[in-house]
């Protein structure tokens, strides 16, 4: 335990902006879990004679056009928001790792079959796709978060697939296969494991954009609905009273949205200078 | 060269039928009755079952596929509930629109060279301002961006119009030769008229060119970095090579491979973005017409417009191949 302290305390003396970046995700982490119970307001509930009140000590965000408190809202959409990404990733990271390292341990016509899937994937401009997905599927926030997957699957398999190639025939694994080992369980015990280190820096750099994704479906009123607080929905409702000068609808949830793309993508940097030293820019 | 783009055409058709296939499935395949879709809500069941039978949905999956393929040799991309217009002519009339506004906004975001200009000064004001820009528009939504140029630009200074599409609703648009408001006005020769074609295009082109900059400025910098301090360059140096050959000639032609290639991606999100841009500004684009389609769920332009964006996305990736061909004459001779 307090290797992996010390351990820690280097890598964050090596580089502050990683553990700044950190701070911003244990922030963002309690306020998603613990959001609803720290916020001033309750974040659906109107007041029309507080309306469109620009930022004040009752209000530090101001309110919106029904007179909701914009920092409850901000605050209490973190948890969708968050959701929405992070299972996002996570099922393209299950999926795309499983058919990655299948087509790369197996190779031959699985390798093809499963990468003319991915070709056409990648065919298309990707947000289109997911515009696309959401649309046939219908507009709901599950949905939403499997468009957001599958976008990102062709990532996730790529990156396992040549992961797998290079170690596939690597002395460690032909000394697993002499000792009885089947392919499965050296897929699955020996060489998956040794994937991990960069398939996790992909993770948070794609959270990142998972974020920016799931917010730009429900900017053009895909998957989330009002009144439901999301951080795209919200930047959508601002733009109507951006050109009359109501600037803080739309800047707090924007800004809330950039924060927390910006701290995954710090993360990820993090991280992979932590895993990779060459690539450090 | 020919031979070379005769090549790519040909790789990029299993693509392209990829393309088909997936948007035929996305109405045909899934869950929810497209007929239903079609019908409208207050449809009843004999109507739904009509158009069932009509739109050739109660034949099996590959026989629909076969009608459906036949339709867009033809074509025919069905009709648009919301304007009773055929999707063709719809999407012909306003992808000059979006076209004009992607293009605008890559060219400002290429015109800048500020990778190479931060790589030759590493550490200075211009490399600070071009990590700055990069974080920014990979960070920052790019509908986020859009809303507060336009309060800064409209709202606060008054220098730009208000986001209300390609032209003031008071001015009459230009003699319609190729459909693009820029190309019309100059032919023209009208220069009040281009002035406020760009007035408008200003705002919405910019926000696309600082999300299209990011990437673009990221990789041309390491790759300047990179090529900079290789032994081709020193030497290059040593040999009295004026600071001009050296940088262009020299290191900006083997710069721009890496970042050719990952124009691909470049070009996945600009098309992207466009849809987001185009609904910030209130822009005529197909984007914002697949957007109207969208919310009455009118399933036929929504799909005219992915296989619009498929297509378009499609020729990009050729013409970078193209590209890439012209840069390095090892991929003309491997071809």
């Amino acid at each position: 335990m307090t290797a992996l302290l010390r351990h820690g305390r280097y890598v964050l003396g090596e580089n502050p902006v990683t553990g700044l970046a950190f701070a911003l995700f244990v922030l963002l982490v309690v306020l998603a879990a613990a959001g609803p119970w720290l916020v001033p307001y309750d974040p659906l509930a109107s007041n029309t004679a507080e309306a469109l009140k620009p930022p004040s000590h009752a209000h530090w965000f101001g309110t919106d056009q029904l007179g909701r408190d914009l920092l409850s809202r901000v605050v209490v959409a973190t948890r969708l928001d968050l959701t929405i990404s992070i299972c996002a990733v996570m099922i393209a990271f299950a999926v795309g790792s499983a058919a990655g390292v299948t087509g790369g341990f197996y190779g031959g016509w699985t390798d093809r079959l499963i990468g003319r899937v991915l070709d056409t994937i990648m065919a298309f401009p990707l947000f289109v796709l997911a515009m696309g997905i959401v649309a046939a599927l219908g507009n709901t926030v599950a949905n939403i978060v499997y468009a957001t997957a599958i976008i990102n699957v062709p990532f996730y398999a790529r990156l396992a697939r040549s992961e797998v190639m290079v170690r596939r025939e690597a002395g460690f694994i032909e000394a697993a296969r002499l000792a009885g080992n089947r392919g499965p369980r050296i897929l699955a015990m020996h060489l998956f494991p040794n994937c991990l280190p960069p398939m996790m820096v992909q993770i948070s750099l794609n959270l990142g954009w998972a974020i920016l994704n799931a917010a730009g479906l429900s900017f053009i009123g895909l998957g989330v609905r009002p009144p439901t607080p999301e951080w795209g929905i919200m930047v959508a409702e601002g733009a109507a009273f951006i050109v009359s000068g109501e600037w803080w609808i739309g800047l707090f949830p924007g800004a809330a949205l950039m924060l927390a793309v910006f701290c995954f993508n710090l993360l990820g940097d993090g991280l992979r200078d932590l895993i990779d030293p060459r690539r450090r820019t | 060269m020919l031979r070379l783009i005769g090549r790519r055409l040909l790789a990029a058709a299993p693509g392209l039928a990829g393309v088909i296939v997936v948007t035929f499935l996305l109405t045909r395949a899934l869950p929810g009755d497209p007929a239903a879709f079609f019908a409208g809500p207050a449809a009843t069941r004999e109507a739904i079952e009509e158009i069932r039978r009509s739109l050739g949905l109660d034949k099996n999956l590959t026989v629909q596929f076969g009608l459906y393929v036949r339709d867009l040799t033809r074509g025919d991309l069905g009709k648009s509930l919301t304007t009773g217009q055929p999707v063709r002519s719809d999407l012909i009339s306003r992808l000059p629109a979006s076209l004009e506004l992607t293009a605008c906004g890559l060219l400002l975001a290429v015109a800048l060279p500020l990778g190479v200009l931060a790589a030759t000064r590493p550490g200075s004001w211009v490399d600070h301002l071009c990590r700055m820009l990069t974080t920014a528009g990979v960070s920052l939504p790019i509908f986020f961006t859009g809303l507060l140029l336009v309060y800064i630009f409209y709202f606060l200074l008054g220098w730009a119009p208000a986001p209300l599409g390609r032209l003031d609703a008071f001015i009459s648009p230009p003699r319609s030769i190729t459909g693009f408001f820029l190309v019309d006005a100059v032919l023209g020769g009208d220069f009040g008229e281009i002035g406020a074609i760009l007035r408008q295009l200003a705002l919405p082109a910019i926000t696309l060119g600082l999300f299209a900059m990011a990437p673009i400025a990221r990789m041309t910098r390491a790759a300047m970095l990179g090529v900079l301090s290789s032994d081709f360059i020193r030497t290059a140096r040593a040999s009295g090579l004026d600071r001009r050959t050296v940088l262009v000639t020299y290191a900006f032609r083997n710069a721009m491979l890496p970042v050719v290639t990952t124009l691909g991606m470049v070009f996945s999100f600009l098309l992207g973005a466009n849809v987001l841009v185009e609904k910030v500004f209130a822009w005529p684009g197909i984007g914002s017409y697949a957007l109207e389609a969208l919310i009455v769920s009118d399933y036929a332009p929504v799909q005219g417009f992915i296989l619009t964006m498929a297509s378009l996305y499609v020729l990009l990736n050729l013409l970078i191949d193209v590209l890439y061909g012209v840069i390095d004459p090892r991929a003309r001779i491997e071809a």
